[in-house]
């Protein structure tokens, strides 16, 4: 059932998505390839590079229409294979779904924020980002979403993130007494945009050290 | 300078009509100087731990006296990173994670996460089945509305009809525990079937109960339809246009509210829920009063799916035949040895799901519940993900609270149906 095949073999089945053959036919490079998965679900694998303009074509032409943006999300296989960063879109008029994938090598782990296109991508990009770290440029308010702001031990759908943290949990215990509430009241935590750095985990203070300041990933 | 109008009177005076307010013109305007307030913004907390913001959302809100200037909302209090734990756990493990996400709704989750491994794996469930799960989801479509109706309630000052509401939940609680043998955390489903087949008596008690339903949403109709200050604080409050809200991912009854008919039962069909006889309930406004009056509709059209539904539940097996997904029955995992071998196959190993991947939709509770999963061939999945709706829901709020008035953030907030167990996940 999880078949890859080339787009001719599948014009003209019953298998054939309308958007897939036009998506190519006007980004002829930016189309990697195409999956059908569990039947009748449509993958498209796109160049990171081209993934902001073929999502913006894919919303704003009138034959697409995809005007509503269900999920954003992102997988890990583990092994060092490239996380994929995944768009679940609908179009609500034509009442088609189509998802777009973009594989991103493990470092490079940046993609175009969809936030301007649709609003409903503000939390799920976040979201993806404290799950993931993958950081979407151009994105309004980049903050950890699930995790809290100070989180200094990476990002936990990873899979080389470990089930109960790199901490232990006396030093998880300790961080989370020594954690002042009140710094979360300040009038500067208001302040959108202060997009954090791309940090990999090993550069991110280890446990056992005394703790520091910029810890914040 | 602003002209203002004094308008106390303590006492009806020829001059006034018979509401007791001055006619227009009787009394002289009185000229006021603006006084200049030098201040700056107020900065107010609500939450985490706050009765009216349904669990531990946190609200941080900048005040220019008593408008909402900005609101940022914080989330993650109660996250139990359920989708890291799903990596840990076979595929059927993962069900009793579904219902702590949405302790509203639990059946619903349930339901959808095995519908999303069954079409990953291309299992095809038997008829009984499907007719049980949808009289599960539509039950406990009512069930999570109905908790909602009730704090709605509470929210704009009226208990009544919060104790009206629990009695009808109640009695779904004892549905629940019929079934499931637990009120909440039901993990009713397996993949390919059900825990079990439903109980003796049980069909005839959601038929009772869906009987028995109408009357109370009548009378609790007519006590906030009818009421001033429910109106009041409602109509005309945290609206937001259809195309906005389709823009802003708003999903289920919220998205409706606001005019857009999209519902996944209609636009992306499951369970051929296209043979049901069913309307779906739009507003007009899309304003707290109108998602108010499309959920108090879908309860009633729930109860048409419901007895359609009963009406037509088939009988034969509720698992599928299939006992590399499905446990051979107890006498038979006894007394033959191919029985046997899948049964203990099933249980230390957990089923085998192909490489694959599936994003399965159904119309939750809450709005659009999307259930990922992505399989590598193994017991385990490789990823699974829940599209939560109301997370998506919540992530407006800044948007339909920003330059109202601090007590409608109460009332928007709590017309939105937000369960915090879901959104933190």
């Amino acid at each position: 059932m999880n078949e890859t095949t080339t787009l001719t073999e599948l014009n003209g089945t019953e298998l054939a998505h309308p958007s897939v053959p036009a998506v190519s036919a006007r980004f002829p490079g930016g189309i990697l390839r195409h999956e059908v998965v569990a039947g009748d679900e449509h993958i498209v694998y796109v160049d990171p590079g081209q993934s902001f303009a073929i999502l913006e074509w894919l919303k704003t032409d009138p034959d697409q229409f995809y005007n509503y943006l269900s999920d954003v999300t992102a997988v890990d296989f583990g092994g060092g294979r490239p996380l994929q960063v995944v768009w679940q879109l609908f179009s609500i008029p034509h009442r088609r779904h189509l998802r777009v994938k973009a594989e991103l090598p493990l470092d490079a782990l940046e993609i175009d924020s969809v936030a301007g296109l649709w609003a409903s991508a503000n939390w799920l990009e976040r979201e993806v980002w404290d799950m993931f770290g993958i950081h979407f440029r151009n994105h309004p308010d980049l903050r950890r979403i699930l995790m809290p702001e100070h989180y200094a031990e990476g990002h936990p759908l990873r899979k080389d993130f470990p089930l109960r943290g790199r901490f232990s949990r006396a030093e998880q215990t300790r961080r989370a007494l020594e954690h002042n509430p009140e710094d979360d009241y300040i009038p500067s935590q208001l302040e959108q945009g202060r997009a954090p750095q791309v940090v990999p985990w090993r550069e991110i203070q280890q446990p056992g050290s005394t703790p520091s300041e910029g810890q914040e990933s | 300078m602003a002209k203002k109008t004094l308008e106390y009177q303590l006492s009806r005076t020829p001059e006034m009509g018979m509401d007791f307010r001055p006619t227009p013109g009787m009394l002289a305007p009185v000229e006021l100087k603006e006084p200049s307030f030098d201040s700056e913004n107020m900065l107010i907390n609500i939450g985490p731990q706050h009765p009216a913001t349904h669990g531990v959302l946190r609200l941080v809100l900048e005040l220019d006296g008593e408008t909402v200037v900005r609101c940022i909302p914080h989330i993650g209090y109660l996250h139990s990173s359920f989708e890291k734990l799903g990596e840990y756990r076979d595929w059927n493990q993962v069900i009793p994670l579904t219902d702590r996400m949405d302790y509203l709704a639990p059946l619903i989750y349930n339901c959808t996460y095995a519908m999303a491994v069954e079409k990953m794996m291309g299992v095809q469930v038997t008829e009984r089945c499907r007719y049980v799960r949808i009289i599960c989801m539509e039950m406990d479509r009512i069930f999570s509305h109905l908790l909602w109706l009730g704090t709605w309630a509470i929210d704009v000052g009226a208990f009544t009809p919060f104790l009206y509401a629990f009695q009808e939940r109640e009695k779904v609680y004892k549905l629940h525990e019929a079934y499931t043998g637990a009120r909440i955390t039901t993990s009713a489903t397996r993949i390919g079937g059900m825990m079990a087949d439903i109980p003796q008596g049980w069909a005839e008690g959601v038929r009772e109960f869906v009987d028995n339903l109408p009357k109370t949403l009548d009378e609790i109709e007519y006590l906030l339809s009818t009421n001033g200050i429910h109106l009041g604080r409602t109509q005309g409050v945290g609206a937001i246009s259809g195309e906005d809200a389709i823009n802003c991912g708003f999903s289920g009854p919220n998205l409706r509210a606001s005019g857009v008919p999209y519902d996944v039962r209609k636009d992306r069909p499951y369970y051929n829920y296209e043979e049901f006889d069913f309307d779906i309930p739009i507003g007009e406004h899309g304003d707290c009063y109108d998602r108010y009056l499309v959920r108090v509709e879908e309860m009633r059209q729930s109860c048409r799916i419901l007895y359609q539904a009963l009406d037509r539940l088939p009988e034969g097996p509720i698992n599928v035949d299939d006992h590399k997904v499905s446990l051979p029955s107890k006498t038979d995992a006894m007394n033959d040895m191919a029985s046997m071998i899948h049964h203990f196959k099933l249980v230390m190993e957990g089923v085998k799901a192909p490489p694959g991947e599936s994003y399965f939709a159904v119309e939750g509770s809450k709005g659009e519940l999307g259930m990922y999963v992505v399989s590598d061939g193994g017991s385990k999945p490789v990823r699974w993900r829940v599209r939560p709706p109301s997370f998506v829901n919540l992530s407006v709020i800044p948007k339909l609270v920003e330059g109202g008035m601090l007590a409608d953030v109460i009332m928007v907030n709590a017309s939105l149906d937000i369960v915090l167990g879901e959104i933190d996940r």
